[in-house]
């Protein structure tokens, strides 16, 4: 199985992120001092639930939204740094793929121009050139690009929008991809065909991709390292098989809990009454788990627990951490 | 055995649209007793919602619906408007997918409970809003008492779908319909909820027909399935049944394309192919014979009735059922 060693250069490395909003006189601390690295040719697969800020984190990347502090570093040089044309160069190295295709695509706009349109701002200014690569991604994703080229969104289905995103993401070979919730608005037999398509495209185009989801199995499927956000901290990163079978972070079991399983002699577990994730704006002191946490103690409202290697390459931050 | 508590019979829905009729239901026959839970499993379009409001007498208005619903001796269709308002929220309850949209923006949370109370029990103001403030506790709120002088947009998802659930239990229905009351939801709030309405439906000894796309919320929690294709039910059987042995290929196929926790990273996902049919341009043959690995000729011709199996309960809709003897490889 591919298991890509983090070399000491990584394509992608987050150093203590933090990113804030202001929502009135109040800031909402969306991603509060997150670090991590994506090795080139991997799937780093980021899990939290709503409001955890793994949304933020992946814009944050792309520059979408500026960091307060931290930095990007991406094949060695620093994204928060940039600006201008040096950050629109940078930009077509690194696309992002959005939870929902309808909304992402224009609809007063055919969808050979959708996919170009990338070309036309990178300067490709040779048409014959622009339309030879439309029809490459299109035919790599899956479509037929002479029925499709000349429609406009609505004459498509969820998925199949989801497929022309990709191509369009696709489409000035990119090397790194931030897929956020790229799933999670499609039907079950979809989803399906929509991850297999992503990891196909993947090895096509040497693709390095940070996968955002709320959806563990989800997550699993495509990715190789697995990383756990909770309220704008990072929890737990590790191998994929590690972490599902040996989860160090109370919160990472947690979340395996607490997934339907489909068989039913499987009986679910009775959840544990732990009530719902606080607030961002008023994040809890140490440990933001700690609130709902079935082990925390004074030390976990008192100190901010570390990222510690609790197992080769699986690293968690908790004071009592499970076995 | 007692008759049912609601049985569905021949119930077919179908919608106008600018493009032609749309069959929403397709004749489906279901039932359910009291105390029992039946869940609906299908994907987006299969009719599944519209049969739900089919049950409620909540079809949009130029919706013709035919076959007929029995609920607790009485057919729905027959009953006149007012009998039927007042049979909606006290005996037959409803919990939808977004609580943001089912509960009153600019009403308090205890003025719409109480609302419900006072309209179907006849209690005085005092002794309703004694009785809300019981009911959230028995939902997990907490501080019940403060939050009814608060707004919906005060509470976060996971406390609005309990403040509807409150609000669906607040009249001891015998039937709850819950439509994918936690898609809206994160995972582990999932949970919560799902324990939080299998607990009040043993405690009322209500009935409850539990919707979703998702077959791992029916498989630990629903007495029995029915499955869902293109508006008609493909295959229906004691839980147990189904997913030792399931018959209808899609059924099969739906479970497949669900990634799992236990399998390897990359393994490629079993997908189903192509998506499901127009609902305006009905198939002559089986709807799910384009996208089916196993469909023959046959199965482009006619459209394959609800056939019983080998298990009392267990019916499937397919000219080349799957596992019929021995289990094979899920």
């Amino acid at each position: 199985m591919m298991q890509p060693a983090v070399r000491a250069e990584p394509l992608l490395n987050v150093d203590n992120l933090v990113v804030e909003y202001g929502l009135g006189n109040k800031t909402v601390h969306a991603v509060s001092g997150v670090s991590l690295q994506v090795a080139r040719g991997e799937t780093l697969g980021l899990v939290g639930e709503s409001g955890c800020g793994k949304s933020t984190l992946g814009r944050a990347v792309l520059q979408l939204r500026r960091a307060k502090s931290g930095r990007v570093l991406f094949d060695g040089e620093d994204l928060t740094a940039m600006e201008g044309e040096a950050l629109r160069k940078m930009r077509r190295r690194v696309q992002l793929i959005f939870q929902d295709p309808i909304a992402s695509l224009n609809p007063r706009r055919r969808i050979g121009d959708i996919v170009s349109e990338p070309l036309i701002i990178a300067g490709v200014k040779d048409a014959a050139e622009r339309k030879r690569r439309v029809h490459e991604v299109l035919s790599a994703v899956g479509l037929d690009p002479d029925l499709v080229a000349g429609r406009l969104p609505h004459e498509f289905s969820g998925g199949q929008c989801q497929r022309i995103c990709i191509a369009r993401s696709l489409v000035l070979n990119p090397e790194f991809i931030v897929c956020d919730e790229p799933v999670s608005a499609l039907d079950v037999s979809i989803r399906a065909q929509i991850l297999n398509l992503l990891e196909e495209m993947k090895a096509r185009f040497g693709l390095t991709l940070l996968f955002i989801a709320h959806d563990l199995a989800v997550v699993k499927a495509v990715s190789d390292r697995v990383a756990v956000m909770y309220l704008g901290r990072l929890c737990e990163v590790g191998p994929s098989e590690r972490l599902f079978a040996r989860p160090a972070h109370p919160y990472t079991a947690l979340l395996l809990q607490a997934i339907p399983v489909p068989d039913p002699d499987i009986r679910p577990a009775e959840s544990v009454a732990n009530g719902e994730p606080p607030s961002p704006i008023a994040p809890p002191s140490g440990c933001r788990f700690r609130t709902r946490c079935p082990r925390a103690d004074q030390q976990c409202s008192a100190e901010i627990p570390e990222l510690r290697e609790v197992a080769p390459g699986q690293f968690a931050a908790c004071h009592h951490p499970l076995a | 055995m007692s008759a049912p508590l609601l049985t569905i019979a021949d119930v077919a829905v179908e919608l106008p649209t600018p493009r032609g009729s749309l069959r929403a239901v397709d004749h489906v026959d279901l039932s359910l007793e009291a105390g029992r839970t039946l869940g609906i499993v299908g994907e987006s379009g299969c009719g599944k919602t519209m049969l739900s409001r089919a049950v409620l007498q909540l079809l949009p208005k130029r919706a013709k619906l035919t076959g007929r619903v029995m609920f607790d001796g009485q057919d729905l269709a027959q009953l006149a408007p007012e009998r039927l308002r007042r049979l909606r929220g006290r005996d037959l309850a409803v919990v939808f997918q977004d609580p943001m949209t089912s509960l009153n923006p600019v009403l308090t949370i205890g003025t719409q409970l109480m609302e419900t109370i006072q309209e179907h029990l006849e209690l005085d103001a005092p002794e309703a809003r004694k009785r809300s403030i019981e009911l959230l506790a028995a939902v997990g709120i907490p501080a019940p008492d403060q939050r009814l002088a608060q707004y919906p947009h005060q509470c976060s998802g996971g406390m609005r779908q309990r403040i509807a659930i409150a609000i669906a239990l607040s009249c001891e229905p015998k039937l709850l319909i819950a439509d994918e009351p936690t898609t809206a939801l994160d995972v582990t709030i999932q949970a919560q909820i799902l324990d939080l309405l299998a607990r009040e439906q043993r405690r009322r000894h209500m009935a409850m027909i539990l919707i979703t796309h998702d077959l791992g919320v029916v498989a630990g929690r629903a007495d029995e399935v029915a499955v869902m294709y293109a508006g008609r039910v493909v295959e229906r059987a004691p839980t147990q049944a189904l997913f030792k042995r399931m018959h209808m290929p899609y059924t099969e196929a739906l479970l497949a394309a669900i990634p799992k926790l236990d399998a390897a990273p990359h393994t490629p996902l079993p997908a189903i192919s192509g998506r499901p049919p127009d609902p305006t341009r009905p198939l002559r043959g089986c709807s799910f014979a384009p996208r089916c690995r196993y469909a023959a000729s046959d199965c482009h011709h006619a459209k394959p009735a609800l056939t019983s199996a080998e298990i009392p309960g267990h019916l499937y809709a397919c000219f080349h059922p799957i596992q019929m003897t021995e289990r094979v490889g899920a």
